[in-house]
């Protein structure tokens, strides 16, 4: 045993029957240099007590610290995360007899108990990224960190890639200026760029070179043992719903003690619980757990699995992080895995322990997405990553850490700008951006200067900007964070009385976006928390339902997946489809489709782009397959149909797929092409970013939901809290009318450069896209078929499935008007 | 010009008199060469600014603008303003020296009438018009809110009505005018002006059978029976 734990630790693990491992004891050794140090270990590699261990013997060597301050800080991206560490913690400090004391602050946390934390802080903290930025802004804010030595920073790899990433590296930093020498901790699942996150967890300097933590890594754990489903079953070409691998699926949970099913969407997790229970005749214990779900109901949920009560669950991203619910020994990943990352985290859930292998079944839902699955299996077994880069820190984020610090204390502002420039996502920023942003918080910004009178803080004459008023502090703290809800309605089920009304109470069963029961009809019915429903009315803010006896809802799910595409895996399949001696991996009928292919039109190469144009039933189609992911696709179709409007072709509408594109028009686009009068060079030019980007998103409400992010994190307009809704619509301020408002009169703005920045890099997906466009330049690949080609079919039967783009809007107002004009006419001629 | 957009238009006859709403929101009466406006509501970005709330301080430009295009496009001889023209008392005082110059022109311009409205109970202090609480002309009475046993001919606006429709799975929500032969609710012109579903309980009792809705596209009116709204 090493030098490096003092025998009382050595002394617990021997109790335990433990030996510490290699990267323990690495962590250990760090305990009084404070060098901080990036964790990168597999699941089951005892991160998190790698991660205390510092702490504990830091406390247990030096008992009597600074008792006005928090010793140490622990910080996850799940509230039921830092729960459950607190109780995992307080066995060894109990065992060992250490005067430790660990407290959890959460927005759970009552108000008393946050106040006494304050006064009297625990030595160990954990919390949650806003937990600490309300700290942040609060008066005690020196005081609590004034003594801090260690900040443990779990799931890192999660945190890093989202604005709740940004605002932490802020808080961050500011609380490293109340205590140079505190030591950074930061565990990791395996990432693509580990030198990101070692810079993270470090202050940087601008223009020198990144200033990097020490890194711990520790190798993968036993190789996992995943398969693709090979089933007799024809595999459909398209939709997401893996109907035909149903049965098999409840076999596989019949043979298995707990299964995690998981799958991309809510409508997916509804949809695969409801067949599952009709096929379960053993009356297997299966469950749901996703988002939407009343919060109660996901506890009893997690509570089961943990007493392994369940056999089976079905969840969405839910379930991808964090805690330990229960031995998994089976994970099935339904659809499209991807991510390779995302996908070894999911597998990682099966089997928590090192050295054992993880378990896991893939089941792509469409023929695509065998491939995509495919590759997905090779790049687990190389370990292969595809972690999404650490964000360029949003300005909107800092405009809200701006006021935070100044709810805190008055602010230098060359102070603030060079503590601001020390996080990593924020190491580039310019003097002049950060001006405005102060110029923003204080009077909004705008080139006309009208709210002065009004400024939320002002520089007095010591140089200090300080906050105007107390009461902009409280205002904050309601607004603080940088997770923006869609507006949600309740979901309460109710039954018809005899005389046909409605009754007035029930249940609620969960929550679900308005934009959803916008788009429902009364009696429409959809599913939800496995049973079938049918929306009756909308009260207030509530979504009356009542149960149906119906099998088959009315209203379709949305299919889409959130999150596009890896860059890297999209790769792999290209390679795969490409390299004809790895078709030998598909299935038969995978296989017999790609020879098809290869016979009637041929395959898309590695770095080429295959065009594919074909006449179908009287319209004229040009398919593309870029494999760039839905967004990227997305925003390539809206502008390739303005260019061929252009160019004079009539297109009419475009679908996009994860994998490709279809466009469809009036004009022959083949012959076109074929006779040059249609310039393919010419219409995938890059120059598409430039003007007509500008142009359609000029015309797009495309940018308004990422507009409406942007203005609540940013602090522009406040949030809106469920239940202090009722004073009506009207009455509040769209967030639509302010974007068109702000666009027309000032441009510039600073919070339309960040919309700009967060759509560009999200929604639109512009990088993917302009990569693409230099990759394939050159190498356009014309094909001219005289019908559809088979690897078109897929993309071909989403037409009508997905949202078509091209149709105006006021279309759907015509046809209502048109329908008046039938009804008048028709009551006149009955009159007549 | 003018002909056009009474052609692009719809015509509505309330008590007789032939009315067009027109694509902005206003509405033209030809006989009396007069333009009625409803819900203003100049000065509604700035309303916040003693909280802390900076919305971009161009809803009134914005506003004013587009009142001017219909002023140049109609020449009419008379403005009603139906009421919350201003968003609240303060609003003429938080008003830009520009704004304020641009709004006494356009008043200048034609006789002008305020209506009261429960955001504006009181006329403005330097802006000129006149200022009433309601107002006959003919078979037509002006009035801010609309009454639950109104007169004939009753024009007015305060709920801001918009209707949505579905069709196909999906939905479109515009601002409306919503009424019958008898009574006419305006959809509300200011710039940071939302909408409230004709659906909602305070449009309960004020839309009889029958009544229709007529629907500002983007360049097209639609008249859609108010039973179609969801």
């Amino acid at each position: 045993m090493s030098a490096s734990l003092p025998q009382i630790f050595v002394n617990w693990f021997e109790s335990r029957g433990w030996n510490p491992r290699p990267h323990q004891l690495a962590l250990a050794k760090t305990a009084g240099s404070g060098e901080s140090v990036l964790l990168i270990a597999p699941t089951g590699a005892g991160k998190t007590l790698a991660g205390f261990l510092p702490t504990l013997i830091d406390l247990h060597q030096n008992p009597d610290q600074n008792r006005r301050s928090i010793h140490t800080l622990y910080i996850s991206p799940l509230k039921a995360l830092a729960v459950d560490i607190a109780r995992n913690l307080e066995m060894p400090v109990e065992e060992m007899g250490l005067k430790v004391r660990i407290e959890t602050r959460t927005g759970d946390t009552p108000q008393h108990k946050r106040q006494r934390q304050k006064l009297t802080p625990p030595d160990i903290m954990l919390t949650t990224p806003e937990q600490l930025a309300l700290l942040i802004a609060s008066k005690e804010a020196e005081l609590l960190f004034s003594g801090i030595q260690k900040i443990v920073l779990d799931e890192l790899h999660a945190l890093v890639s989202s604005k709740r990433g940004e605002l932490l590296s802020l808080g961050l930093a500011r609380v490293r200026r109340f205590q140079p020498a505190v030591q950074m901790i930061g565990l990791s699942a395996t990432v693509a760029l580990p030198d990101e996150l070692r810079a993270w967890l470090k202050p940087q300097i601008q223009g020198e070179a990144d200033n990097l933590a020490e890194l711990i890594t520790v190798k993968g754990g036993a190789r996992p043992n995943i398969t693709v489903l090979d089933s007799a079953e024809r595999i459909p070409w398209s939709g997401h719903s893996a109907r035909y691998a149903f049965s098999h699926m409840y076999e596989s949970i019949r043979d298995h003690q707990m299964v995690l099913i998981f799958v991309n969407t809510r409508s997916q997790a509804e949809m695969i619980f409801k067949e599952l229970w009709l096929l379960n005749e053993d009356a297997l214990p299966i469950a749901l757990h996703h988002g939407s779900l009343d919060a109660g109901q996901r506890r009893k949920v997690e509570a089961a699995m943990s007493a392994s009560k369940l056999r089976a669950v079905v969840c969405t991203s839910t379930l991808d992080l964090g805690i330990d619910w229960g031995d998994v020994d089976l994970v099935i990943n339904v659809g499209a895995p991807k991510g390779a990352s995302r996908l070894a985290q999911r597998i990682g859930r099966a089997n928590h322990r090192m050295g054992e292998p993880s378990k896991a079944l893939l089941v792509p839902a469409n023929i695509f997405e065998v491939l995509e699955c495919r590759a997905a299996l090779d790049a687990a077994y190389e370990g292969a990553q595809d972690t999404p880069p650490v964000r360029i820190g949003g300005l909107d984020v800092l405009a809200q850490h701006v006021l935070g610090s100044a709810c805190g204390a008055p602010f230098h502002e060359v102070e603030l700008f060079d503590e601001i420039c020390s996080a990593f996502p924020y190491r580039d920023l310019d003097w002049e951006t950060f001006e405005q942003v102060v110029d923003f918080v204080a009077t909004g910004g705008y080139a006309l200067r009208v709210y002065e009178r009004y400024a939320r803080i002002r520089k007095t004459e010591d140089g200090t900007w300080r906050l105007t008023h107390p009461r902009l502090a409280q205002q904050y703290r309601l607004n603080i964070g940088t997770i923006v809800q869609e507006p949600m309605i309740k979901i309460r089920v109710t039954s018809r009385k005899k005389s046909g009304r409605l009754g007035r109470g029930g249940r609620v069963l969960g929550e679900v976006e308005e934009y959803f029961i916008d788009g429902l009809a009364p009696r429409d019915t959809f599913l939800f928390g496995g049973e079938v429903l049918r929306f009756e009315m909308l009260q207030e803010n509530e979504a009356l339902v009542t149960r149906t006896e119906q099998k088959n809802p009315r209203i379709p799910a949305y299919a889409g997946g959130k999150f596009p595409l890896s860059t890297y895996l999209a790769e792999r399949v290209r390679g795969l489809l490409t390299d004809h001696q790895q078709w030998h991996l598909l299935p038969a009928q995978v296989r017999d489709w790609l020879e098809l292919q290869r016979g009637l039109s041929q395959m898309p190469g590695r770095d080429d782009l295959l065009i594919e144009t074909f006449p179908h039933e009287d319209q004229n189609y040009m398919v593309l397959y870029p494999f760039e992911g839905r967004l990227a696709h997305q925003t390539l179709g809206m502008l390739l149909t303005r260019r061929l409007e252009r160019m004079r072709a009539r297109p009419m509408g475009f679908v996009a797929t994860e994998y490709a594109l279809a466009v469809w028009g009036l004009g022959d686009m083949g012959r076109a092409i074929a006779a040059g009068t249609l310039s393919l060079a010419g219409l995938f030019d890059e120059d598409m970013l430039g003007d007509d980007l500008e142009s359609w998103l000029a015309e797009s409400s495309l940018l308004k939901r990422t507009f409406r992010n942007c203005a609540v994190i940013s602090g522009l307009i406040e949030r809106r809290f469920p239940g202090k809704e009722k004073t009506g619509r009207q009455m509040t301020i769209s967030s639509d009318l302010i974007y068109d408002v702000l666009r027309e009169h000032d441009p510039d703005h600073v919070l339309l450069r960040a919309t700009w920045a967060d759509a560009s890099d999200g929604l639109l997906d512009l990088k993917r896209l302009s990569i693409m466009l230099e990759r394939v330049k050159g190498k356009l690949v014309h094909k001219k078929l005289q019908r559809i080609s088979p690897l078109a079919v897929p993309v071909m039967l989403e037409i009508g499935r997905e949202p078509v783009y091209g149709e105006a809007q006021d279309v759907l107002l015509a046809q209502a008007a048109d329908d008046m004009m039938r009804d008048l006419a028709k009551g006149k001629r009955n009159e007549s | 010009m003018k002909a056009e957009m009474l052609d692009s238009g719809v015509i509505v006859t309330v008590c007789g008199e032939e009315l067009v709403p027109l694509l902005d929101g206003g509405l033209w009466w030809p006989n009396e060469r007069t333009l009625i406006v409803s819900d203003l509501h100049l000065e509604k970005g700035s309303s916040q600014a003693g909280r802390g709330i900076f919305l971009p301080p161009y809803d009134t430009a914005k506003t004013l603008a587009r009142l001017k295009v219909l002023i140049q496009n109609w020449h009419p001889c008379r403005i009603i303003s139906l009421g919350d023209s201003f968003h609240d008392c303060n609003a003429e005082s938080r008003m830009s020296e520009t704004d304020q110059q641009t709004l006494k022109e356009l008043v200048d311009l034609q006789e002008w009438i305020w209506i009261a409205g429960n955001h504006d109970p009181r006329p403005p202090a330097n802006i000129g018009g006149h200022f009433r609480e309601t107002l006959n002309i003919g078979p037509l009475s002006f009035v801010h809110e609309p009454g639950q046993n109104p007169k004939k001919g009753e024009l007015s606006g305060h709920l801001h009505p918009a209707a949505k429709i579905r069709r196909l799975g999906r939905s479109v929500r515009r601002r409306c005018f919503v009424g019958n032969n008898q009574r006419l609710i305006l959809p509300a012109f200011g710039a940071y002006t939302g909408g409230l579903n004709i659906t909602d309980a305070a449009f309960d009792g004020l839309l009889a059978t029958g009544s229709t809705a007529w629907v500002l596209g983007t360049d097209q009116i639609y008249p859609i029976a108010v039973a179609q709204c969801v």
